[in-house]
């Protein structure tokens, strides 16, 4: 469904992807793990055109781009077909819980209010918010912003969702249930690209998992031979400091 | 100190100088801001968005217009340009030399606020589908005013007073007709300080109505009381 050739970007003198490549097949819950600053965020950035690639192909449904010479009109129209989730959450600040959700529909896609909002109600139910709909996002909590955004995401019922440390802004005991909801998207057939540090989804939902280090893919495969027989000395090593510091922190729960 | 007589020119003017507040004062108050505004949220977006060549006029206006007296650009326009033949009414000079002179202040402003807003919300509004002007206006711009508005309303309150310059083109608002009556009787000490009180009036309605607007305002940012 999605491949990418040759992805490199860089600011200034520094080289932030290295010539990535990547393949994404429908269905697929890929996480993306590595160190800060292995340029993870930035991959997925450049592949939602929210940075500018300095080289790179992208194929997306049998269509080929150049990700250095693209668009306007050819990013507008795979953005239609993805979905971006925030570490941040990004609500619009000024609206409500559903019409965080409506808003792309109604001004994006032209849909009559009334259909959008139908949609709207069921995806924040999909996500557990109902009771929420009329908050604005100072009203609530971190978890429950991420998943109105979440639920904004699936509002246009995009082939792919790129989620970017969906739980990384959250206090530990909100990405729990922020997690579920991944989790529950993953089971139902979502494609979805991960950016994340949740050992536990990487391992337990995710079917795939790449492991970037410095700019590059040091490691790609099933989920349970990177974690089980990590063919990478690097890879090992980041691993092992992970699971060192979460023993010596807390033991890791088994949603996340 | 007062006796009867300063009693009554002090009653007899109030209502000869509110008159020509109520009627120019205000009028050429809320005109020149609306056009102030226009100009204010058109030169912010054109720099906040870096559109080539405009945004260097934008800065160039702003560098003018902030960078000269109000007083000698309202003598330019009114008393300058019949020179170059192009002769303009009073009401219209002062209209366009205050909408000029407080859109260069208030762009500034609304820039700064477009600035303040969290460069995610455009990220997000981008990835749900939606095109650079339509974020603008739904998420962007409203947050960016919302910010802006209590500086926006100090430029306001400082124009109200500023409109006593049109006095000088021939304008008769509320300081040429005060000046027109002290001429008269010589009471000048009564008559300006009369005439201060009666901006301080209207500032301190402005005032109230600011505080109650930003009450307003505040609603979704929030957290529930």
């Amino acid at each position: 469904m999605l491949e990418l050739r040759g992805l490199k970007k860089s600011f200034g003198q520094l080289e932030v992807l290295k010539g990535i490549d990547l393949q994404v097949d429908k269905g697929d819950v890929v996480a993306i793990l590595g160190r800060s600053g292995s340029g993870k965020t930035t991959l997925l950035r450049c592949l939602n055109f929210l940075e500018k690639s300095d080289a790179g192909t992208l194929s997306f449904d049998g269509e080929s781009f150049d990700m250095a010479r693209i668009g306007k009109k050819d990013i507008a129209r795979l953005r239609a077909k993805t979905a971006f989730v925030f570490q941040n959450y990004n609500l619009f600040l000024n609206k409500t819980a559903l019409q965080n959700v409506t808003e792309g529909l109604v001004i994006a896609r032209k849909m009559p209010k009334d259909r959008a909002v139908e949609i709207g109600r069921r995806m924040l139910e999909r996500v557990g918010l109902s009771d929420r709909e009329s908050y604005y996002p100072s009203q609530l909590s971190g978890g429950q912003q991420q998943r109105v955004a979440i639920a904004r995401a699936l509002a246009t019922d995009p082939e792919i969702i790129y989620f970017d440390e969906p739980t990384s802004a959250l206090d530990p005991e909100l990405t729990g249930e922020v997690l579920s909801v991944m989790r529950s998207l993953a089971e139902e057939g979502r494609t979805m690209l991960v950016v994340t540090h949740e050992m536990g989804f990487a391992r337990h939902v995710s079917n795939r998992v790449i492991f970037m280090e410095e700019g590059e893919i040091v490691e790609a495969g099933d989920s349970r031979s990177v974690f089980e027989q990590p063919r990478q000395e690097r890879t090992r090593v980041f691993l092992r400091n992970v699971y060192q510091h979460l023993e010596t922190n807390e033991a890791p729960s088994p949603e996340g | 100190m007062i006796n009867e007589r300063l009693l009554e020119i002090i009653l007899d003017s109030f209502w000869q100088i509110l008159l020509p507040g109520l009627a120019v004062t205000i009028p050429l108050t809320a005109v020149s801001f609306f056009f102030a505004m226009i100009i204010a949220v058109v030169t912010a977006m054109v720099q906040f968005a870096k559109v080539p060549v405009l945004r260097h006029v934008a800065r160039f206006y702003i560098w003018v217009a902030r960078g000269t007296p109000l007083l000698v650009q309202l003598f330019v326009v009114f008393y300058g340009l019949p020179d170059l033949g192009i002769l303009v009414d009073p009401i219209p000079a002062a209209i366009l030399v205050f909408s000029l002179n407080e859109g260069a202040y208030c762009a500034e402003t609304v820039r700064a606020s477009l600035e303040a807003v969290p460069a995610g919300q455009m990220e997000a509004g981008r990835c749900v589908g939606m095109s650079y002007l339509q974020v603008m206006r739904r998420v962007v711009l409203p947050q960016a005013m919302r910010i802006a508005f209590p500086s926006l309303a100090n430029s306001l309150i400082a124009m109200v007073k500023d409109t006593s310059l049109a006095s000088n083109i021939t304008v008769t608002e509320m300081m040429m007709k005060t000046r027109q009556i002290a001429s008269v009787n010589q009471e000048f000490l009564a008559l300006y300080i009369e005439v201060g009180l009666i901006y301080l009036l209207f500032c301190t309605v402005l005032t109230k109505v600011q505080s109650a607007v930003e009450k307003r305002l505040n609603y979704y940012g929030r957290k529930e009381d």
